[in-house]
């Protein structure tokens, strides 16, 4: 019965689509961000230009929707042929049979790994890549001009200067409450990032070990985290929860250091001050580190047949060197391909060098469910700052959720 | 119209015409409730069973639901965080119920006598209760901020008061987060109060006061307990809103959703977060099951407690 009324209704179609050049339609779906949705209505016209006989449909969900949208459609039976896809959802998207392997034959192994930056490498399981990224983000320290030049400070470039200019610029009241802060402090938002894959790694650690268990329970993420605390509670520089959130803070003109990633680009630009960037801080031996994130594309497991050559060439289309230029001018977001992110004139932006230098010697953290690994880290922080318990304590109850999150991940 | 339809069906339409009129009303009746009956049983009856079935599995939408026994429960209740939450959801009730049942009952026994302004007044006290919870979460968050920008601490520290990390701080931020929940919900109490109040026929005051009694006797003596079929209703209403608290701990701590450190988080706010950003539905479905038994039993045992004695 519902058979018949799917070969009828796809007769139908077929009809109807015979008028239309036998067009393919597929699906793209990504989340509601303005410039992203308009970035890739540019990219959608210019491949619908090359390729006349394949429509791209662009579907949208707000964030905090958007992969139980995508859940809830495989469910359903009715997934999206192209995906846009956080890197680190792609053990959940796989294991729940949301987006299919890309074949080696159209996205040969090797050109993905000496074209794109290394971070792609988040996309691979077993020998498949499920993704290919458009674009990349990673951190860099944002600072205020006014407030370090009202201070008569230079921006730092080692957390040693990363102290005295947070000291410099911080303003307190009489009552030693801080009125405008050194540094912002907000676990919820990058610092996780920065404590993480920058910090940990320039006190002598790593956050986990070559299988991915957590490896920051010793007295390298044990200083990372002291390091930290200590802005709040022995330097006084900055307050969690200063202006409700980090990035309120800053460009509220409240906060003269802040780390925050390049997709801030965009809400920072009409700030009304000037402000610039530098690399996150090197440590007193120069070693810097950082952390970069993406949004990769990915094919859905339900595209086949000639929807699923159209999804290979639209994918094929938007990690292409072109459509990451298009992406870079519109969203801000760094290129995933080296030869177009490092071109000279990138590298001589103010804005965007820093930002690039930072994806040369970035880590991309292998998350298994990212909202709840925050909210370790979150408590962690808490838990010293508000409860008073020791760093250590502190640090070892974090590993210990931490690992729990990630066996159940493991499952 | 409809004998002239009916004439060709010979059958059916015998059968219609030897009804008397009572039981075609009774037909009637029934053909016009079944429509919200059944679709309140798809809409309701049907997920909550489902749910019960649901706590017994491990579904996380991805791959299907596999029976598990009481393995989501054992789960539950081995974990900390289950009890932090539990308690916090009984602490929102015990305080949130009685305070604001007392507060709105003060405000509307004294509104009662006011007249001059009365309906702008009302008014007044109504007009939080019109307003969406995620807009006055936000409001309260900003009221509660550290210097310079938060009001109520840049008050404090104009009269010389150390300021409050009031949502920062594990031991004020519930009560931070259950003040405005109460403020919010006052408007609706003191209507219906006042409606209760209303509802008591001045006779009694009349031949109350006749009889010498004080102000204070009348209100124990009369006001309270021919108010009691108001009051009963309010406690259950206000109780059920208080256990279901979500809105304006999740607003007020959307960086941090019901922190620092589960200070604030409801058993809502916990099955929220389990199913949709954890994506564990059994385990959900199981913290459900155990909100809705409470839900119940507090329902039924204030209903008894409360009950008309005969």
């Amino acid at each position: 019965m519902r058979k018949a009324y799917v070969a009828g209704l796809a007769a139908g179609i077929s009809f109807i689509a015979m008028g239309a050049a036998q067009a393919v339609e597929i699906e793209y779906w990504q989340y509601v961000f303005d410039s992203r949705v308009q970035a890739m209505d540019q990219l959608i016209e210019k491949f619908e230009a090359a390729n006349p006989d394949i429509t791209v449909k662009q579907t949208t969900f707000p964030y905090a929707d958007y992969q139980t949208r995508v859940v809830a459609a495989k469910v359903a039976g009715q997934g999206p042929d192209v995906v846009q896809l956080f890197y680190g959802w792609t053990d959940q998207f796989v294991n729940g049979g949301l987006i299919q392997p890309l074949d080696p034959a159209v996205f040969p192994h090797a050109e993905i790994e000496s074209e794109f930056f290394p971070i792609v490498s988040a996309m691979k399981r077993g020998d498949d890549y499920y993704g290919l990224p458009t674009a990349v983000r990673s951190l860099a320290l944002f600072y205020n001009k006014a407030l370090l030049d009202e201070a008569g400070v230079q921006p730092p470039n080692t957390l040693d200067e990363l102290l005295a200019v947070a000291e410099a610029t911080t303003k307190r009241d009489g009552s030693g409450n801080i009125t405008s802060a050194g540094i912002t402090m907000d676990m919820a938002g990058q610092d996780h990032h920065w404590w993480r894959e920058v910090l940990i790694r320039q006190n002598g650690g790593v956050p986990y070990d070559a299988e991915g268990n957590v490896a920051y329970n010793d007295a390298a993420g044990a200083a990372a985290l002291k390091f930290y605390t200590d802005l709040q509670t022995e330097k006084n520089v900055g307050l969690v929860g200063f202006m409700d959130e980090g990035q309120a803070a800053f460009r509220a003109g409240l906060a003269a250091l802040t780390i925050d990633g390049t997709f801030r680009l965009g809400a920072f630009a009409d700030n009304p001050f000037e402000w610039g960037v530098v690399e996150l801080p090197a440590d007193a031996n120069g070693l810097r580190s950082n952390y970069s994130s993406y949004f990769a594309n990915g094919i859905g497991a339900t595209a086949q047949g000639e929807e699923l050559v159209a999804a290979q060439k639209f994918l094929q289309y938007i990690s292409s060197p072109e459509a990451m230029e298009i992406w870079l001018n519109t969203v801000g977001e760094l290129p995933a391909r080296r030869e177009v992110a490092l071109t000279e004139a990138n590298l001589a932006d103010p804005i965007r060098g820093p930002f690039l230098k930072g994806l040369e010697y970035a880590q991309t953290t292998q998350f298994y469910d990212e909202a709840a690994q925050r909210q370790t880290a979150i408590d962690m922080v808490n838990r010293v700052l508000l409860e008073g318990q020791s760093i250590e304590d502190s640090i070892a109850q974090a590993a210990a959720a931490e690992q729990a999150i990630i066996d159940q991940g493991r499952q | 119209m409809a004998s002239a339809n009916a004439l060709p069906q010979t059958g059916p339409v015998r059968f219609w015409d030897r009804l008397n009129i009572s039981t075609k009303r009774v037909i009637w009746a029934w053909a016009f409730l079944a429509v919200p009956i059944i679709f309140y049983a798809g809409i309701r009856f049907y997920p909550t069973f489902q749910a019960f079935w649901l706590s017994l599995t491990n579904w996380d939408l991805l791959r299907p639901a596999q029976f598990i026994g009481f393995a989501n429960y054992q789960k539950m209740f081995a974990d900390p965080i289950f009890w932090k939450v539990f308690q916090n959801t009984f602490l929102y009730l015990i305080i949130g119920t009685p305070v604001s049942l007392v507060v709105s009952f003060v405000i509307a026994y004294y509104l009662d006598r006011v007249k001059l302004m009365h309906g702008f007044i009302r008014a007044l006290y109504f007009l939080p209760f019109l307003t969406t919870a995620a807009a006055m979460g936000w409001v309260w968050r900003w009221f509660y901020q550290p210097v310079p920008i938060g009001v109520i601490n840049g008050f404090l520290s104009s009269i010389g008061i150390a300021q409050q990390p009031f949502l920062r701080s594990v031991d004020q931020a519930l009560f931070s987060i259950l003040i405005p929940a109460i403020w919010a919900g006052l408007g609706f109490q003191i209507i219906i109060f006042m409606a209760g109040l209303r509802a008591i026929p001045n006779t009694f005051y009349e031949a109350a006061k006749i009889d010498g009694l004080g102000d204070w006797a009348i209100l124990r003596k009369i006001t309270i307990p021919l108010l009691k079929p108001t009051t009963v209703f309010l406690v259950v209403f206000s109780s059920i809103g208080f256990l279901r608290i979500f809105d304006q701990v999740y607003n007020m701590t959307t960086n941090d959703p019901g922190g620092p450190l589960n200070a604030t988080k409801p058993l809502v706010l916990m099955i929220y977060q389990t199913a949709f950003s954890s994506y564990q539905m059994g385990y959900a479905a199981a913290q459900t099951v155990v909100l809705f038994t409470i839900l119940l039993i507090v329902s039924l045992l204030q209903l008894y407690v409360l009950r008309e004695k005969k």
